[in-house]
């Protein structure tokens, strides 16, 4: 077993049913615009931005090419500050290693910080099957969680959720004493979710994070986070539990000079995100005394593999891509039906679980490179997006899965490429296409294809082949004796 | 197959696997040759009164109280603030200065609890007081960010988290201009020390809510900021 979310829709099929409601790209539509406009603010007053991500991408360069030397620096780190290393293939080694621990120490309830990677590795319902109930503790995810739904927005992931439908979900949800007359302004419903979760923060015994930085030099590990609920995991529960994707590594300390510069700015649009907590190993008398770090592959050694894909591996989880990208602005994350929505998520996704479980979405964008421009660690999204779809097309030739769009259109490409690579055939393809098209078209331009080529004319028109082609003009020039005149009338 | 075989397995697999993913990746090449280029602002040119006013407009900016004051007005001040907020139990780190509490402490009104490693309040009864007193180690004034590493005047983690509300004294000369010097200032507590940092900017927030800002969700939900020019003749 490698992954739970392997796309069940393709992208296309998905993105129909999302486009289809209105209430979710009103929200989509106001969030992204939102941010995108904060970002570029906050990024705007660096004067050496650009710096920073040439940095930023060259740091994660160098952590790439010697994964296996940082890893094994920060097991030694780790280790020397009195913290526990576990290694895992997959998601459900990860899953076991998790519950393991939290059954040794006899509770059956643990706190969760956000983490994308715990989501990713379906920890919460593997937890669940061994009896231990998980909290999630960022007010997005719990509400998420109570509406028993998926997230839709690495960052804001109940962006699909308006003030009305979260105050129905904490009245159907939280006990009676946190939802007293509780009205739908956010700052009332936030007041329950703190209330609902104070007690448990206080009380519990082990708690469960993610992280969103490793340093190699030191063992520090670090989570970025804005509510505090980040704050009360990592520092009130005696045990604290982190799952980390083997890419998040980083050298040295010094390196957090560029990452903290980097990622506020590029995530939430902010100089600084309110709170962001550093630890190493365990510190005496303060915050957790026991403290383990499971490092997690599933697929991500797949995509180091990959000399173009590999970059996908920089990310730095700040959605910046999402924000800025016009496909995911109008279908949001769920149509990605993956953890990993929008333009990253369509470079990551096929490679962590396989370009044959994910083959359409590579596919899911217009290549406007937007995304590329804002990656605060220069992830050239479109690059690898094409590497990827070249991927999905070789694949289905190879399987001959002659009923599927890509292998059609490889076909269709293969035989254009005989056509256009000689100039007699070519010039019989432009004979025969002018009587061809003759039905299709209306008013000087094509606007419906038949059949297969439909797609193409559903949104946009189609200039039909001019009656005389430029060869045939020259040609005609040269016989008549050649006259610029003529030339520049015709 | 026992647990610990499962891990070494999982371990050497994983190092064998990426070992052969970065098959391109020359075996003479070591990690320094892959070039970084540090091609960004590494200190601040801006003056020290600047950076302060900075620090303090950006801290604002975050929704935090910021007053300043000089040290000789400090003991006044916090006793002002005191009182306006109505605090009646105050969580201090055991190491602060007495000479910060000294007003408060003729005036009588409030209950000083002094927290300590070696004695710790319980998480109760951090929860029970109104808010927490602290230092801090350094403040960013380019993002307008206070840093607690656990160091002088500063307590334990978790009394500056539990409490909802926390006031916090900075002395100018703790302001750096920008991020990269306060990650270098910050080098050897984190290597020689190992002691857990926090970073704070503003108070708690979220935004979960159809994109509205909220301040305070699970930290403190006020932040208020005592900025002080250090009196050279009444050094602490």
């Amino acid at each position: 077993m490698s992954t739970v979310y392997i796309p069940m829709l393709s992208f296309t099929d998905a993105a129909k049913t999302a486009l289809a409601d209105t209430q979710l790209r009103r929200n989509l539509g106001k969030a992204t615009q939102t941010i995108r406009t904060k970002r570029a603010e906050v990024v705007h007053e660096m004067e050496d931005w650009q710096g920073l991500r040439e940095a930023g991408r060259a740091i994660k360069e160098r952590t790439l090419r010697h994964l296996d030397h940082y890893l094994l620096e920060l097991e030694q780190s780790v280790q020397r500050a009195g913290g526990h290393v576990h290694w895992a293939r997959d998601a459900a080694e990860a899953c076991q290693i998790v519950t393991r621990l939290v059954q040794q120490h006899g509770t059956s309830e643990v706190v969760k910080v956000k983490s994308m990677t715990t989501e990713e590795i379906g920890l919460n319902e593997a937890l669940a099957e061994a009896q231990i109930t998980a909290f999630e503790t960022d007010l997005a995810e719990l509400i998420i969680q109570l509406a028993n739904e998926k997230s839709s927005h690495i960052l804001v992931p109940a962006i699909h959720k308006n003030r009305s439908e979260i105050r129905e979900i904490f009245l159907d949800n939280l006990a009676p004493e946190h939802v007293a007359g509780l009205t739908d302004v956010p700052a009332d419903l936030a007041r329950a979710a703190r209330s609902h979760l104070r007690q448990k923060f206080l009380s519990a015994k082990v708690a469960i994070s993610g992280a969103n930085f490793a340093v190699a030099e030191t063992g520090t590990v670090c989570v970025v986070e804005s509510e505090g609920n980040g704050r009360m995991c990592l520092t009130l529960p005696p045990v604290l539990i982190s799952v980390m994707g083997i890419e998040k590594l980083i050298p040295t300390w010094q390196d957090f000079e560029v990452f903290m510069q980097l990622l506020p700015r590029s995530s939430t649009g902010e100089r600084m995100n309110p709170y962001t907590t550093f630890w190493t190993g365990v510190a005496a008398s303060d915050g957790p005394q026991e403290f383990h770090l499971v490092l997690l592959d599933n697929g991500r050694i797949n995509t180091l593999a990959d000399e173009i894909g590999r970059q996908a591996l920089n990310c730095i989880r700040c959605s910046a891509c999402l924000n800025i990208c016009p496909v995911y602005e109008r279908t949001g994350g769920h149509a990605y039906n993956s953890v990993y929505p929008g333009p990253i998520g369509a470079i990551l996704t096929p490679q962590l679980v396989g370009t044959e479980h994910a083959a359409s979405l590579p596919f899911a964008s217009s290549l406007c490179g937007a995304c590329y421009e804002v990656c605060p660690v220069k992830i050239n999204i479109p690059e690898v997006l094409v590497h990827l779809r070249a991927k999905v097309v070789r694949q289905h030739q190879k399987e001959r899965r002659v009923h599927t769009y890509e292998y059609q259109e490889g076909v269709v490409m293969k035989a254009l490429s005989y056509i256009f690579s000689n100039r007699r055939r070519y010039e019989a393809a432009q004979r025969l296409a002018r009587i061809g098209q003759l039905p299709f078209v209306h008013g000087g331009k094509i606007d419906a294809l038949p059949g297969k080529l439909a797609g193409w004319t559903t949104v946009r028109d189609l200039r039909p082949v001019p009656q005389q082609s430029f060869r045939d003009w020259w040609r005609k020039r040269q016989a008549q004796g050649g006259s610029t005149a003529e030339g520049v009338r015709s | 197959m026992s647990d610990v075989q499962q891990i070494g397995d999982a371990r050497s697999t994983m190092l064998g696997q990426i070992r052969a993913a970065l098959r391109d990746v020359p075996p003479t090449e070591r990690p320094e040759d892959v070039p970084v280029a540090r091609d960004y602002q590494q200190h601040s040119t801006a003056a020290r009164e600047a950076i302060i006013e900075q620090f303090i407009e950006f801290t604002v900016d975050y929704k935090a109280i910021v007053h300043r004051v000089r040290e000789a007005e400090l003991a006044h001040e916090i006793a002002l603030i005191c009182q306006a907020r109505k605090l009646s139990r105050l969580i201090v780190p055991d190491d602060l200065p007495e000479a910060w509490l000294a007003e408060i402490k003729e005036r009588a009104e409030i209950d000083t609890r002094a927290d300590s490693r070696t004695d710790p309040l319980s998480n109760e009864n951090l929860d029970a007081s109104d808010g927490v007193l602290t230092g801090c180690a350094l403040a960013i004034a380019q993002t307008g960010t206070i840093i607690l590493d656990s160091g002088a005047y500063q307590g334990r983690r978790a009394i500056t988290l539990v409490p909802d509300y926390h006031l916090c004294v900075v002395f100018t000369d703790q302001i750096v201009g920008i991020v990269p010097e306060a990650i270098r200032a910050l080098h050897p507590t984190i290597v020689q020390e190992r002691r857990p940092l926090t970073f704070i900017s503003g108070p708690s927030a979220t935004s979960d809510i159809e994109l509205n800002r909220v301040e305070g969700v699970h930290g403190p939900r006020t932040l208020e900021v005592i900025v002080v020019e250090r009196d050279p003749a009444a050094t602490s």
